[in-house]
């Protein structure tokens, strides 16, 4: 299992690096995204046989490195995240097979070594292997999200992603050196041996955190984010918003829960639930504001992985209060949640893709009606904006279920502190939800409800083919997911027992998922049914033995009908992507995000038409990045000094170094 | 009688402190200043039967005294004298709000979560549960009647936001048994005095700067 | 003989509130009415609307897709499925296991989301402005309701609506403060679901602050009737929800009881009625408020359900 999934690993590299030799040729983007669909059933297959049939023990790789051999293996934690990758790089690779000509050349490249090292990541079994994955995962991505640097935004966006993924770097490679201890052995099974505790715990949680969740795009470290993944190609956000940010949260449910040890305090999981809450609620409320298409689903991204991690540090929490069941269930959530949002999320950005292609912009205000020109695309993006609204029957409804469950069960953590934190928490989470399917009947409204806004959206026309299949395929899947829950909590039981000690058995069936013994229970199978009946039944008492619609202008209470110039008709009546977000504008963003609006009135008489002129900005990018770019300014400033130092000076500066390590060294010395 | 979790004794001292405490939060939400004054009115009512309660449970009888005081001073004579000072004064009917309404909301029960940090470990001794739950919800509405004299910035708001924190004292006091009534009477005497020469500087405020609002207040410091 | 009881509940149930729905929209307008000093329509009258709209052909615009004609059927089938899961007269119906609060508020949602959709399917500026202001009022009713929710579980052990009632009916529970702020944070996210008055007039067709009738101004014919009848049942599943855990006397147990049931039927009517002549008189003595004091009216709620939870901490831990 294990030597297959290397293989495919070493096909995607190969693969990789003939891209140069035949550059410019037709067959190149064919051979760079089949092989990678290719690499990603691959991928699908083998995590299905592991989560199914136990996991592929430790192997050594036939090369290592001077820290010591690399280890991979396949284990149900891995397998999990593998399934997650492996469908949604199908997807995206064979909506890049259909739309060939979307991605500039030097992205073919990059392309196959960022799924590679996703999968190196998850496979790894050192802390070595770890980080060589997660690098080139960084790098390759980095590439992408540059690939089109013609401009001045997307060089920005891929400056400051860089700046966070060396940020990354440099909280992780202390953090599993930490981990490590004194004995210096990487591997993970030697790490479970001997876990962190003390101050060496809670220097790990803060790098982990810090490292991972800059990765992940957790609040306050999610700047890069909403600028990286509307910089790049579809198919590449798609990846980087379904896949990258959750092998981020591998990373940190990994090395926090399962690496970390059963015997960490209540506390641990404090962080991962209040960040977690604040990227849910301020993600998903910048996604009510946002007017560009992949921008708005990019802080939808943050807002799910805000969940997930919420569901991790609560799992974190349960174990160390000793509920184990509870435990596996905010586990659980987190992982079906990763999953889902990893479907619908991969259907929304290629759906988004789709419409820049054939509309020609993801402006909100300049789409419109696509209903009507996009059909397929249309239907499948409902059933992700259902989804990412998390309306029962689909998928996001079910991870959410669980998730507000276990929230709701926090309250049994005795910690004083902890309940009322949680309490928040749970709030905001709900909060968030609801946010998110107001951004989200945003989103569809503009873009495929009421009238075209623009010539081109007027003119648009949807793939078919490829195409059409890479937008069914993760459809259908999040249908399915939402109906099969239980099977698919079941089928992860192997990665829930890892992070907590416990899995839901018992408790996740075919057609059920519940709490505990005695408390509540999702059945979906039940809930589509009993809708389904409702529907028909309601169908059927009123569309017996009555007549077609008939067609007239809309009513609009009763405005005129608009002048012969606008063949749209009056664009001022319909609502624009600023006006739908007005209200949560003024009732929740105006004291977070620093709204300004002012009104412009013409003068009396004038026949020049007002204005309203508004802005927001991020809290991030002013209590967080501004300041830091001072630092650095002033740190440079300082470091200019040493250009005009003396020979002497110059020499001063090794020797002082140098003195003071052997002091250290005998400081520390004398104290062993 | 016991005064354990989910007897008589408790549910009801339990009911009638909540009900105390949301009568607070009201008071943060009203924008009127009539209405504040009712609320005022009936949190008063609702102490004298706290007090009437308490007297009940601990079976000490002058704690109906107590609720006879607050009843006649709270519920009826203190709003009716605010009634008429708002008439005499022909005030402007809206309460001018210096942190917005959400936000006090917020702040306040970010203040219940506090006492409720605070109160129930430093009384994990010895207290019986009824006198710590009494506790928690006096402080908190001592607190929020801080934040009602900070969040509002009208001086009369600001007389009703002392009188509710001096409800908040009193809440405390009948909760604790063997509280001798002397305390109370001069902690409720104290409170009127303050009350009082607040009244008086309010129409020394309003005969002199021709408004209430105590921002005016700051151009006439010395020191700035 | 258990099943079989399960099933024959829960049809009557089903047939109990759908003949119930529009009476309980009717008779609160008529309750107003009388209050107000006019006569009003006949209580019957919305049954009367529904009938005659349900026989006329709906008109759609031009630009009209598909969401139009399918959002209508949605929502009422959204609501239908919600209220079979809410209990009434017995229970143990049929569908009892499946009776979750969160799953009630998906379900809501559904309805919700379909209805702001067909606003905005026409792109009209009525549509839009109604499908923002909705969505947005939700976003603060819903972490409300959730914390309601969460004040139940910790009381009850569960979110399941079943067991809840079953709790309260016992009278285990006692008097509770936090019972008193869940059930006023529940009747203020009922009225602002219901776009009842403070929140949005339901008598109003032409206005600038109105949400619910915004979104529907394109509907008619059979459309319209299934608009309405979506809401009549939308505001007769809260105010079930309300009688099913404040008020749960006289439910008839589980298993074969058919005097239990009728007895159960009357229980059920009464107390619905009741809750309509409150809702009337509170309606009658209020004004509505400006469309932006709904954030302080429904964050005010919010904050009650917080206050709830965090006494029932409190309680919990005293225990």
């Amino acid at each position: 299992m294990l030597t297959a999934i290397l293989l495919t690993l070493l096909g995607l590299v190969l693969l990789a690096l003939a891209m140069p030799v035949l550059a410019g040729r037709r067959i190149a983007p064919r051979l760079a995204h089949g092989g990678s669909a290719l690499a990603s059933a691959v991928f699908v297959l083998m995590a299905v046989a592991a989560l199914a049939g136990g996991g592929a023990p430790v192997a050594e790789l036939p090369f290592g490195t001077p820290f010591g051999p690399l280890l991979v293996a396949l284990d149900g934690l891995s397998a999990w995240f593998l399934l997650l990758l492996g469908l949604a790089g199908l997807c995206a690779s064979v909506f890049a097979l259909a739309h060939e000509d979307a991605a500039p050349a030097r992205a073919l490249l990059a392309y196959p070594l960022f799924l590679a090292g996703m999968a190196l990541t998850l496979l790894a079994a050192d802390g070595v292997t770890l980080l060589l994955g997660f690098e080139a995962m960084s790098l390759a991505s980095w590439a992408l999200v540059a690939s089109d640097h013609a401009k001045a935004e997307n060089r920005r966006a891929a400056r400051l992603y860089l700046v966070f993924a060396a940020l990354a770097a440099v909280c992780l490679v202390p953090a599993l050196g930490l981990l490590a201890g004194p004995g210096g052995d990487l591997a993970f099974a030697a790490i479970r041996e001997a876990p962190p505790d003390g101050w060496r715990a809670a220097l790990i949680l803060a790098l982990v955190v810090a490292g991972a969740g800059a990765k992940a795009g957790l609040v306050p470290l999610h700047a890069w984010l909403p600028l990286a993944h509307p910089a790049a190609p579809s198919h590449v956000s798609a990846l980087m918003s379904a896949a990258m940010t959750k092998v981020a949260l591998y990373v940190a449910a990994r090395m926090l829960l399962d690496l970390g040890g059963p015997a960490q305090p209540v506390w641990w999981g404090v962080p991962l639930v209040a960040l977690g809450a604040a990227s849910a609620v301020l993600g998903a409320l910048r996604a009510n504001l946002e007017e560009e298409g992949k921008t708005l689903l990019a802080f939808s991204t943050i807002e799910n992985v805000g969940l997930v991690a919420v569901g991790l540090g609560l799992a974190a929490c349960f174990r160390a209060a000793d509920l184990g069941a509870l435990a596996a269930l905010a586990a659980g959530a987190a992982l079906l949640h990763a999953l889902n949002h990893g479907v619908f999320k991969t259907l929304l950005f290629l759906g988004m893709g789709e419409v820049a292609h054939g509309a020609g912009s993801r402006l909100l205000d300049r789409l419109g009606g696509l209903i009507h020109a996009m059909p397929w695309t249309a239907a499948c993006m409902l059933v992700g904006v259902g989804a990412a609204a998390s309306l029962p029957p689909l998928s996001g409804f079910a991870s959410e279920w669980l998730l507000l469950q276990a929230l709701i069960a926090a309250w049994r953590v005795g910690d004083l502190t902890v309940q009322m934190l949680v309490l928040v928490a749970a709030a905001m989470v709900a909060l968030a939800a609801a946010l998110a399917a107001a951004a989200m009947v945003r989103l569809f409204g503009l873009v495929f409800l009421g009238r075209p806004r623009s010539p081109r959206g007027a003119g648009a026309h949807e793939g078919k083919g490829a195409a059409r299949l890479s937008l069914l395929l993760p459809a259908g899947l999040t249908v399915l997911l939402g109906l099969l829950p239980g099977p698919m909590l079941a089928l992860g039981g192997g990665a829930q027992a890892l992070l907590t000690g416990q899995a839901m058995e018992g408790r996740a069936g075919l057609a059920f998922v519940a709490v505990g013994d005695g408390a509540a229970a999702y059945w979906p199978l039940g809930a589509a049914l009993l809708l389904a009946l409702a529907l028909f039944g309601v169908w059927l008492l009123v569309k017996r033995g009555t007549e077609e619609p008939a067609r007239g202008p809309a009513w609009d209470c009763g405005f005129a009908a608009p002048p012969q110039h606008l063949p749209f008709g009056d664009p001022l009546t319909q609502p624009t992507a600023a006006g739908m977000g007005q209200p949560l504008r003024r009732m929740l963003a105006q004291p977070v995000l620093a709204v300004t609006e002012r009104v412009e009135m013409p003068e009396p008489g004038t026949v020049a038409p007002a204005r309203i002129a508004m802005s927001f900005g991020d809290p991030a990018f002013a209590l967080l990045l501004a300041p830091l770019a001072t630092a650095r300014d002033a740190v440079v400033a300082r470091t200019e000094r040493l250009r005009d130092l003396s020979i002497r000076q110059c020499l001063m500066l090794p020797f002082a170094a140098l003195v003071a390590l052997l002091l250290l060294v005998a400081w520390l010395e004398g104290g062993a | 009688m016991t005064s354990g979790f989910g007897t008589p004794a408790y549910d009801v001292s339990h009911l009638i402190g909540g009900g105390v405490l949301l009568l607070s939060f009201v008071m943060l939400y009203q924008r009127r200043i009539g209405a504040v004054i009712n609320v005022f009115a009936v949190q008063g009512a609702l102490l004298a039967c706290a007090a009437a309660w308490q007297g009940y449970v601990q079976s000490a009888p002058e704690l109906y005294l107590t609720a006879l005081i607050a009843f006649g001073a709270k519920a009826v004579a203190i709003p009716l004298a605010l009634r008429l000072l708002v008439g005499r004064l022909g005030l402007h009917k809206a309460v001018e709000t210096s942190i917005g309404i959400g936000a006090s909301l917020a702040a306040a029960i970010g203040l219940v979560g506090l006492s409720v940090l605070v109160v129930l470990p430093v009384t994990a001794g010895g207290a019986t549960p009824l006198a710590r739950v009494d506790l928690t919800i006096a402080l908190s509405v001592v607190l929020l009647g801080m934040l009602a004299m900070i969040a509002r910035r009208n001086a009369i708001s600001q007389v009703i936001g002392l009188l509710t924190l001096e409800n908040g004292l009193i809440l405390a006091a009948v909760g604790v048994a063997g509280m001798p009534l002397v305390v109370e009477l001069s902690t409720a005497a104290l409170v009127l005095m303050v009350a009082l020469v607040a009244a008086v500087v309010v129409f020394q405020i309003r005969d002199r700067l021709d408004t209430l609002d105590t921002h005016v207040l700051d151009r006439a410091r010395g020191d700035s | 003989m258990i099943v079989l009881a399960a099933i024959l509940t829960q049809l009557l149930h089903l047939a109990l509130v759908l003949v119930a729905a529009p009476l309980v929209v009717g008779g609160v307008r008529w309750l107003k009415a009388r209050m107000m000093g006019r006569i009003g329509p006949h209580p019957l009258q919305p049954w009367r609307d529904l009938l005659k709209l349900l026989r006329k052909r709906p008109v759609l615009a031009e630009n009209a897709s598909w969401i139009s004609r399918a959002a209508p059927y949605v929502a009422v089938g959204a609501a239908v499925a919600a209220l079979a899961l809410v209990p009434s007269f017995s229970r143990a119906m049929l569908f009892a296991p499946m009776s979750d609060l969160l799953l009630i508020a998906g379900l809501l949602a559904l309805g919700r989301v379909a209805l702001a959709l067909a606003g905005m399917d026409v792109g009209t500026a009525f549509g839009g402005l109604g499908a923002a202001r909705e969505m947005s009022f939700a976003a603060l009713a819903e972490p409300a309701l959730l914390l309601v929710a969460l004040s139940f579980a910790i009381l009850a052990g569960s979110t399941g609506l079943e067991q809840i009632a079953a709790t309260f009916q016992d009278g285990a529970v006692g008097l509770r403060v936090s019972l008193a702020l869940a059930l006023i944070a529940l009747c203020a996210v009922a009225v602002a679901e219901n776009a009842r008055i403070p929140v949005d007039n339901p008598a109003t067709h032409l206005e600038l602050t109105m949400v619910h009738e915004a979104m529907i101004l394109e509907a008619s014919g059979r459309h319209l009737a299934l608009w309405e009848a979506a809401a009549a049942l939308r505001l007769t599943l809260w105010l079930a929800l309300i009688v099913a855990v404040f008020l749960p006397f006289g439910t008839a147990p589980a298993g074969f009881a058919p005097f239990g049931w009728v007895l159960g039927v009357v229980a059920w009517i009464a107390k619905m009625a009741l809750l309509c002549f409150a809702l009337a008189a509170f309606e009658s003595a209020i004004a509505k408020m400006r469309v932006f004091r709904v954030p302080e009216f429904l964050g005010a709620a919010l904050l009650l359900g917080l206050l709830g939870a965090i006494l029932l901490f409190v309680s919990t831990r005293l225990a």
